[in-house]
């Protein structure tokens, strides 16, 4: 079976906005969400630059016991899926009646684990975690949680392959209507955001540590960058089978005609060029597209100075000839990790839908390997009709998806 | 803490915490019932009492709580026993 796959809804929760509308203009206006988080300097962290991300009120929205089974990052994806949701017009009672399916990236829960852990140590009864902390706790704590609120009777698991968690999400999905095993599935990431989530990240070294300047931290592919900023939120994208989103009147937004993995089959955190241009041929390969019709790529570029290398190199091999514009919206955001690479399909989309591309701020020199890009360092006025987004991960997990316009 | 006092603050914790409107609580009320309470909401109750009264209710104590009224009765008999302990 090779069924057609297209978006029909988005949603969003990051430290660009709380919604599409906010986020899109957050992109157009190069605007970055970085802060300081002055309570990691007071665990000892080397670096207190984070993607500031509200917290979501959800009384009122959500009643006791939905909620309190919800971890920070289960939050975020609850307020981001509603959203899209509402956008491809999936009513409840439409939900409850058809198969609709989750698969979604999130690759810890280490708030809600730490929380219970000091609460057991201190209280020396387990009743005392109360009912929440096994819901909370959990990598699945989103799909858990949002298949149990949603009721939804499809496929249903979580997807933790590192950073490129969210993108293989979206990955999986469409691979799943493409051959016919689901019709509707709710895909996405969610990271969250706090001082228990990133000690050991902060420990090795690889977060920048600019403080005195957090707008100007995170800097894909700039000769000076010197490390990436953490950051968080959630990003739905919800997949459908082309005849059933049509059937039932749903806004046909995009198309996705190719998703690429591969394993590097090396070293456990550093990158590698092989393993990313096996991902990104399999995707043109799976899409039937040439490298020359991709109009713009959202690199996974980091920040920091081995992995933008390794990507920069890896696109100059597959991508050299024909040099679309390539922009990291991790120059805005900071690496959004479990959620990245589903947030940075719709960033991706935001700009598809409305003719430009995101500046990758702060690039201001290149180094020798970026310099082969054609790296949009301004907001840039363009028709998209195809974009890729790269997503690679600790383990060597890599992922490439492909979007096209629907015309 | 008087009776008045452990009573007041009981029903407000409930209110907030289970979001039920505060005219239902009512001494010969069904506690269950109106809380709508199923097992998992037993174990965040007590974590309340815990957090509000510094006692540990065992799941057995439970089987003879019944209304709003041999609840306040539990608490404050735990209360009073801890203030003499």
């Amino acid at each position: 079976m090779n069924n057609r796959v297209v978006i029909t809804g988005l949603g969003i929760w990051s430290c660009l906005g709380k919604n599409l509308e906010e986020v899109k203009h957050s992109l157009y206006t190069g605007k970055s969400g970085i802060g300081m988080d002055m309570e990691r300097k007071a665990w000892g962290y080397r670096s207190g630059l984070t993607g500031i991300v509200e917290a979501p009120q959800l009384k009122g929205l959500l009643d006791r016991r939905a909620r309190v089974g919800l971890s920070e990052e289960a939050e975020y994806a609850y307020m981001a899926t509603i959203e899209a949701m509402k956008n491809a017009k999936m009513e409840m009672d439409w939900v409850e009646k058809n198969e609709v399916g989750i698969l979604y990236g999130n690759d810890s829960s280490a708030k809600a684990v730490s929380e219970a852990i000091d609460t057991i140590r201190a209280k020396k009864d387990t009743t005392l975690l109360g009912s929440g902390s096994i819901f909370q706790s959990m990598n699945c704590t989103v799909t858990m949680n949002l298949s149990t609120i949603f009721k939804l009777k499809g496929i249903n698991f979580t997807i933790s392959a590192a950073c490129a968690s969210g993108s293989h999400s979206i990955g999986l999905g469409y691979l799943m209507i493409k051959w016919g095993l689901q019709k509707h599935v709710i895909c996405g990431g969610a990271q969250e955001v706090n001082p228990f989530a990133f000690g050991s990240f902060d420990g090795l070294s690889a977060f920048s540590i600019r403080e005195n300047d957090p707008t100007k931290a995170s800097r894909p592919f700039d000769r000076d960058r010197d490390g990436l900023v953490p950051s968080g939120g959630a990003a739905t994208v919800i997949l459908e089978d082309y005849e059933s989103a049509v059937k039932r009147g749903a806004p046909i937004l995009a198309e996705v005609i190719g998703y690429g993995f591969s394993s590097n089959g090396d070293h456990i955190s550093n990158s590698n060029v092989d393993g990313q241009v096996r991902s990104l041929h399999m995707a043109l390969n799976g899409a039937g597209v040439k490298a020359a019709d991709i109009d713009y790529i959202n690199a996974h570029a980091t920040s920091t100075p081995g992995g933008d290398r390794t990507e920069a190199q890896a696109i100059d091999m597959v991508f050299g000839e024909s040099k679309p514009l390539v922009s990291s919206t991790k120059s805005m955001t900071g690496h959004e990790c479990w959620m990245a690479g589903a947030s940075e399909i719709v960033y991706s989309m935001l700009m598809m839908q409305n003719n430009f591309v995101a500046p990758n701020i702060n690039f201001e020199n290149p180094d020798e390997a970026s310099a082969k890009l054609n790296i949009a360092a301004k907001t840039t006025e363009k028709n998209i009709d195809m974009f890729l987004s790269n997503s690679f991960g600790f383990g060597g997990t890599n992922s490439s998806l492909i979007v096209k316009k629907i015309k | 803490m008087t009776q008045e006092e452990i009573i007041s603050k009981i029903n407000e914790f409930l209110v907030d915490e289970f979001e039920v409107d505060a005219e239902k609580i009512v001494p010969t009320a069904n506690l269950r019932e109106t809380l709508d309470l199923d097992s998992l909401d037993y174990v965040d109750l007590v974590v309340i009492i815990e957090s509000n009264f510094g006692f540990k209710v065992v799941a057995e104590d439970f089987i003879n709580i019944h209304t709003f009224q041999d609840f306040y009765d539990y608490v404050n008999r735990k209360v009073a026993e801890k203030a003499t302990a």
